[in-house]
Order: structure tokens, then C-alpha cells, then sequence
């Protein structure tokens, strides 16, 4: 009995002096053992995983880093992100409602029905996603309360490397344009011989520098807005919610210029764009050029939905009609129709010239004041003429388009083969991936969702630059002469001593002077 | 992504501007499951879409035990009907980069031809020979999927464990990134056999895991910038768009385990990239 009573105390003993062990505090983590193992089998009996016995450690290390995370919080909040929450707040914006939205109701609002187009999209397989959706729509509205348009329409999305772009499309009413933004305009070459010209007189050197030669070819005028390529001003934002910012229009250079480079957008509306050729501007013009290119390419209606205003009796010939209205009449084509062949849709976008611009400027007329130069450049004028570029009149079918290479340029098809009936007919644009338009009865819409570049068919080759300039023309003034040694200027003196000799001896015959040159 | 979590998934990937019609989700996920039975697959997954002229396939992958190696790729043209896809051999890669050029057209019988002119002997006798490259769509298919997986597929640090066998396989105690660590591009890791991690000296390995890191990171693609990360949908989710195949999206949402990628394109690569950037 003692003995077994001896045993079981020292049992006791030993497992008390375990307890005590485990019980002590380490010094690293002040946590201890034995509470660590209750915490872990509570939470065992708790969850009561599968397997539990493969995934003990896991969950023995959660419960450790659970404990110090909460340690940390007594301390201090942990801060959402603060660009989470800044773009929180401002989408909170967009769905309080403006002032003076009652009388809305009767005026006609400048946005399209908006669930109504995200549906349609939907159906094509194409979208944001119907709660993105619904805050870009809400962004338009705010774009609309804030400024004085006609007439709004969202043309779609431009993804970039950091960020990306919304852009949304917008007519002026009548009277209402502000010219607020500054153009940049590129520096031009122009501006070195006048550098030189300055440091010339600085430094009051005798012989003039070079003048350069080299004349600019003419810039080609800008359309004026409301025209052609600026038919339409566009806004862009990065994030439905943030505010919208105006495009610049876009002038005939940088578009000649976006057609020969091929670079991603980033996101921030000022980065510079470096590339050869070189590029004038930044990126919001670079964006313009690209959205007028995508617009001219890819903007496409039903045919008749548009046509031509019946007060011009004739087709001009120059420029060909650049206004159109839409028609009353239109009843509709049907859906397989449409999905089927090409010749039913037509672009309502004017085409752009190789020049740059959808009216085509003669650049050969001098202007008024070059007297000289019209004097010489006369009998050249008539022989070099340049033939007045053409595009495709507005309103051309899509089956004039010219295939890629071996892609015909648009893919056509009906957003379902299941329930037909209610189908609705996507055209997809195999030049300018990502350009959607769909139709259905009198209903139909363009959007592009896409990288904002233009589908090549082969390797991009970048533009090789140009050949250096051959040397200046060589000429009298600037060879170079060999310096006469000592020897040769000796026997020049000598030379010329003698004969200073011979003509004060021969003083009264004149005799032929002979000059020897040194070369 | 995993056919399980596709119907709220979708939405996140969207920002691209591609997306599948209402139509389109209800049969995938019906003729999902059905596939996954029929193959006894252990996930299925719905790869993405590539468009072509004609028509546009939908891809959907099947793993079975090792999540890396045992892939079955399947086609469909109305997410109904699926046809298995050859597996992607050396040859088959080769025969395809020769031959096939241009958009996908949309149908998998359609043959591109190529012909080559090589030569056999030496010197004088050397004798042109004519060699015709046929290769079928099917196959441009497979060995598209099979590139792109190779050289873009992305998953979150952690997401995937390798057991001490060497099978590769999902990591049930992911509970996501935090927001801090979905911000970084190192954090994220190519789901293919890795290349650069045996190059790496002793010191960098010293940081790593073993059982997490046997994947390459992104951070170390070259040329940088070829990965776009950004935070979209009032940065609740962290979305990655590669640019050297332009479509393919990687999604995450930090502090949960929810991540996938989907390849919505024409299924070209973007060779024009080092001058894009």
C-alpha cells in the first residue's frame, strides 16, 4: 500500500514538475506550451477538420500568428489602403443623387439607356461585368451634369500597363465649346538655324556659319472641331468615379505619327511617348490619335439607319458629303440578315486620308507673301500638282473593306444559335481587335474594349532612320592647304629677293611679273 | 478557372472587356460537371476562349492528381459538346511554329500549308527537295493551350504546395495574400516547370521554402514590364494582364483564397513587345 501510494505520489510529483515545465514562459515569445496545445486542441474541437492529423502543424502555426496579430491591432488600426479608400469615397459620390433631378424627367437627357446597351453587350459576350457596368454609366451621368453636351455616349475602354482608360464620347450644343486647353505644339526643326544665328552674332566671328538648307515639309492644318476628325470631344478617366478629363482635339501630324509606332499605354495621361519616329506630344495626344483612328475604321450602323440630308442636290466634289441624319423611316433589317452579310452595315464614320485628316488640303499653294519664291517655283507648280488624296464616301458598306492579308477585316456572327428568335447580330472587327458593334431591329451600338492598337498581320518592323547628311559641299574656301615647310619659304624669299634684284636692273623694260603660287 | 467558382469569378476578369454570354455560363456549367464525371477528372477548369474568324473555341482543362503535370485539355464550339485535344509533344510544337501563321480560322479540320525547300548531299550534288508542312488546326490548338500554360499561367505564392513525393497539389490552409503582398509582383509564380530556380545562389534560396517556392517568380521575367498588375473594382481585387499574350488575366482577391486566370484572345503571341514598352 505504501509503496503504491510512494509511486503514485511520485507520479504526481513528476507530472506536476511537467506541468510546471510546460508552463514556463519562453523568453522569445512569452508564450508557453501548455497554453499553446489548449488553444490548438480547442480550436480542434471546435472546426473538427478532416484529417486532422496532416494538418496540425498549419493549424498550430495559425493559432501562433493569431495571437500576435491581435496584439498588434490594441495598438493601432491597421489602415485600409489609402487609394482603396480615396476611390471609395468617390464612387460613394456617384450615387447620391444631384440636385434639381426632378425637373430631369420632361428635358431630353443626352445619355442612351444605359442597362439597355450593358444588356445587349452582354449578350455579345462582351462587357465589364454588370456592377462595373452600372458605375460607369453613373460616371457618364456625372460627365453629363457637369458639362453642357448634346449629346454623350461611352465608346469604351483602353487598357493600359498601370492603368487603364474610360472614354467616353461627347458633342458640344451649339455655342457651348471652350477652347481651355493649351496644345503643345512639337518643337520644330526650325529652330536650330535660329540658334546658330544668335551664337553667330555672340561670338562675332567673321565668316557666317552655315545656313542650313533644310526646309519642313508643311504642316498640315488641324481640322477645325466640330469637323472631320474633331468631330467629337472625348473624356477620359481612369476609374468610374474620378473626374473626367477633356482629350485635346488632334492634329493631321500625329496621326501620320501614331500610324508608324506601336506602344502600349501606361495609364497617366502625361507620360512622353519615346519612339522613333518621334512622336508629337504625349500620351493624351497619342491617345486622340489612336481613339480618331479606331473611330474612323471601326464605327459602323445598320444600313439606312443614317442618310444623307436632302438639301444638297448635287455631290460636291471636293470632300464629298461629311453630314448625315438619321432616318425616320428606318424599319429594321432582320438579324440573320445582318449577322450574315457585310453590305448591311455601313461606316458612319468619316475615313481618314493618308494626309491625316478627312478633308484633303492642297499643300502646293504658296502663301501670299513668298514673292521670290513663286517667281521660281512657277513653272513647277502646275507639274507638281499633288492628285487630291481619296477615301471611301461616308456611308460605304463594309464589304468594300480591304482584307488584312489573308483576314477579312470583319468576323459577323448571331449572339445565339439556341433561341434565334431573339438573337441579336455581333460584328467583330479583325483589324482593330477589340471594336464591337451589334445590332438588333432599330437598335445598334459601337463599343471597343481593347489595347488600342491596330492588328498588323505581320511583325512590327519600327521605321530605320534616316541616312546621315552627306558632308557639306566641298568648295575653294574650306580645302585645306599643306603649310609650305621652312626650305620652300626659303627659296620663295630667295626667289623673290632676286627678283626685286632683276626688276630695279630692268627698272624701265616691265617685264612679265611672274607669280608662283604655293599649292 | 475552376468551373466551381466560375459563375462570380467571371466578373472579376471582365475588366478586359471579353466575357461570356448569359447563355454561355448556364451550358458551361452544366456541361462541366457532366464532363468531369464522364473523365473522372478531379477538377475541371474553364481555360479561356480563343477567338477565331469563323468561329470561337472554348477550352476547358481537367486535372487529375498532380496538378502540373496530369492536364487533359478539351474544345468545344457551343460549350455543349467537348472533343479532347491532342497532347502537346516536341514535334508537334516544332511542326506548328513552321507552319502555322495568321489568325486562328475558327475550324479545327482547316489545314495551313507550308513549304520548305531543303537540301540533301553536299556540294555539287546537292538535290532541292520540296517538303510540304501540313498542320491542323486541332493541333495549332493544342500546342497554343499548351505554350500559353507553359509560358503565362500564374498563381499566388502559396496557393500550391509540392508534397515530398513531388506531386504537386492545392494548398488547403491558402488563406490568401494580404493586400500588401498582392501589391508585389514577386509574390506571384509561373505554374510551370521552373528555370531559373536552380541557377539561384545559396544565399537567395536561403529565404525560400522548398515546399511553396519550386515555381519561378514573375518578377523576374524579362523584358520587365511584360506583367501589368493593378487593383480593379475599387481595389477589392488584384488583376494581372500579361503582355506577351495579350488576354490572358490572372485575378486574386487578398485575404482569400479565390484566385484563377482565364485567357480570353486570338491565341498569337505578342512578338512586338520589347518595342511596345
Amino acid at each position: 500500500m505504501e509503496s503504491e501510494g510512494a509511486l503514485n505520489n511520485q507520479r504526481e510529483l513528476t507530472s506536476i514538475c511537467f506541468k510546471a515545465f510546460m508552463l514556463k514562459n519562453s523568453t522569445k515569445s512569452n508564450l508557453n506550451l501548455y497554453d499553446h496545445f489548449a488553444r490548438v486542441l480547442t480550436k480542434v474541437m471546435d472546426e473538427r477538420p478532416e484529417n486532422v492529423v496532416d494538418v496540425i502543424e498549419d493549424m498550430s502555426r495559425e493559432v501562433k500568428r493569431g495571437l500576435l496579430m491581435d496584439k498588434q491591432s490594441t495598438l493601432r488600426d491597421i489602415p485600409l489602403a489609402p487609394a482603396a479608400q480615396l476611390l471609395a469615397e468617390q464612387q460613394r459620390l456617384l450615387f447620391s443623387r444631384g440636385g434639381g433631378d426632378d425637373g430631369d424627367q420632361e428635358v431630353e437627357t443626352p445619355l442612351p439607356n444605359v442597362s439597355e446597351v450593358g444588356f445587349f453587350l452582354e449578350q455579345a459576350g462582351v462587357g465589364l461585368g454588370r456592377e462595373e457596368m452600372l458605375r460607369v454609366f453613373l460616371a457618364l451621368k456625372q460627365l453629363v451634369d457637369s458639362q453642357p453636351l448634346a449629346r454623350c455616349r461611352l465608346w469604351g475602354k483602353i487598357l493600359g500597363t498601370e492603368g487603364n482608360y474610360l472614354v467616353a464620347e461627347g458633342e458640344y450644343r451649339d455655342g457651348e465649346e471652350e477652347e481651355g486647353i493649351n496644345e503643345e505644339t512639337a518643337e520644330d526643326a526650325e529652330g536650330e538655324p535660329r540658334d546658330d544665328d544668335e551664337e553667330a552674332e555672340v561670338v562675332e566671328v567673321i565668316d557666317t556659319l552655315p545656313r542650313s538648307t533644310f526646309k519642313p515639309p508643311p504642316v498640315v492644318p488641324k481640322e477645325d472641331n466640330r469637323t472631320g476628325v474633331n468631330k467629337f470631344t472625348y473624356f477620359v478617366c481612369r476609374e468610374p468615379g474620378l473626374p473626367w478629363m477633356r482629350l485635346p482635339t488632334v492634329t493631321p501630324t500625329q496621326i501620320t505619327a501614331a500610324r508608324n509606332i506601336r506602344k502600349f499605354f501606361t495609364g497617366r495621361l502625361d507620360t512622353p511617348i519615346v519612339s522613333y519616329p518621334p512622336f508629337p506630344g504625349n500620351e493624351a495626344n497619342y491617345l486622340r490619335a489612336q481613339i480618331a483612328r479606331i473611330s474612323a475604321g471601326t464605327q459602323v450602323s445598320p444600313l439606312g439607319f443614317y442618310q444623307f440630308g436632302e438639301e444638297e442636290g448635287e455631290e460636291e466634289e471636293e470632300g464629298g458629303r461629311d453630314s448625315f441624319e438619321e432616318n425616320p423611316d428606318f424599319e429594321g433589317i432582320p438579324v440573320p440578315e445582318m449577322a450574315e452579310s457585310l453590305s448591311t452595315w455601313v461606316h458612319h464614320v468619316q475615313h481618314i486620308l493618308q494626309q491625316g485628316r478627312c478633308v484633303w488640303v492642297n499643300l502646293a499653294e504658296k502663301p501670299e507673301d513668298d514673292f521670290e519664291e513663286e517667281a521660281d517655283e512657277e513653272g513647277k507648280e502646275e507639274a507638281d500638282e499633288p492628285e487630291p488624296e481619296v477615301g471611301p464616301p461616308l456611308l460605304t458598306p463594309l464589304s468594300e473593306d480591304a482584307e488584312i492579308t489573308t483576314t477579312p477585316p470583319w468576323s459577323s456572327k448571331m449572339s445565339s444559335t439556341l433561341i434565334s428568335q431573339f438573337a441579336i447580330a455581333v460584328l467583330r472587327s479583325n483589324l482593330w481587335p477589340g471594336a464591337y458593334a451589334y445590332a438588333s431591329g432599330k437598335k445598334f451600338e459601337n463599343i471597343y474594349f481593347g489595347w488600342g492598337l491596330k492588328f498588323a498581320g505581320e511583325v512590327y518592323t519600327p521605321t530605320v532612320p534616316s541616312m546621315p547628311q552627306r558632308e557639306y559641299t566641298s568648295g575653294p574656301e574650306i580645302t585645306e592647304a599643306l603649310d609650305s615647310s621652312l626650305e620652300e619659304e626659303q627659296a620663295l624669299k630667295a626667289a623673290l629677293e632676286e627678283q626685286k634684284a632683276a626688276q630695279d636692273e630692268t627698272a624701265g623694260l616691265g617685264g612679265d611679273e611672274e607669280e608662283e603660287d604655293d599649292d | 478557372m475552376d468551373s466551381n467558382t466560375l459563375y462570380y469569378s467571371l466578373d472579376l476578369v471582365s475588366g478586359s472587356g471579353l466575357t461570356l454570354s448569359s447563355e454561355q455560363k448556364a451550358a458551361l456549367q452544366t456541361s462541366l460537371v457532366i464532363l468531369k464525371r464522364n473523365n473522372k477528372f478531379n477538377r475541371i477548369l474553364f481555360w479561356g476562349k480563343i477567338l477565331g474568324i469563323k468561329g470561337d473555341y472554348f477550352i476547358a482543362q481537367g486535372v487529375s492528381e498532380d496538378e502540373m503535370t496530369d492536364k487533359k485539355s478539351l474544345y468545344s464550339f457551343n460549350c455543349v459538346d467537348w472533343h479532347l485535344l491532342p497532347p502537346a509533344t516536341e514535334a508537334m510544337l516544332a511542326e506548328v511554329s513552321a507552319a502555322a501563321k495568321g489568325r486562328f480560322v475558327g475550324d479545327p479540320s482547316h489545314e495551313y500549308e507550308h513549304t520548305e525547300i531543303r537540301r540533301q548531299g553536299e556540294g555539287d550534288e546537292a538535290v532541292e527537295e520540296e517538303i510540304m508542312i501540313k498542320v491542323k488546326e486541332e493541333k495549332r490548338l493544342a500546342s497554343t493551350v499548351h505554350t500559353i500554360d507553359k509560358e503565362v499561367s500564374v498563381v499566388p505564392r502559396g496557393a500550391f504546395i509540392k508534397s515530398p513525393h513531388g506531386l504537386v497539389q492545392t494548398n488547403r490552409s491558402f488563406e490568401g495574400l494580404s493586400s500588401l503582398e498582392a501589391g508585389k509582383l514577386s509574390c506571384f509564380l509561373h505554374f510551370t516547370e521552373p528555370q531559373k530556380l536552380k541557377k539561384k545562389s545559396i544565399l537567395e534560396m536561403a529565404d525560400l521554402n522548398p515546399s511553396i517556392d519550386f515555381l519561378d517568380p514573375l518578377s523576374e521575367d524579362i523584358p520587365k514590364g511584360s506583367w501589368s498588375l493593378q487593383f480593379e473594382r475599387g481595389s477589392t481585387v488584384c488583376v494581372i494582364r500579361s503582355m506577351l499574350w495579350l488576354g490572358l488575366t490572372f485575378f486574386h482577391v487578398p485575404m482569400t483564397p479565390q484566385h484563377g486566370y482565364i485567357y480570353m484572345g486570338d491565341g498569337l503571341k505578342n512578338l512586338d513587345l520589347p518595342f511596345m514598352l
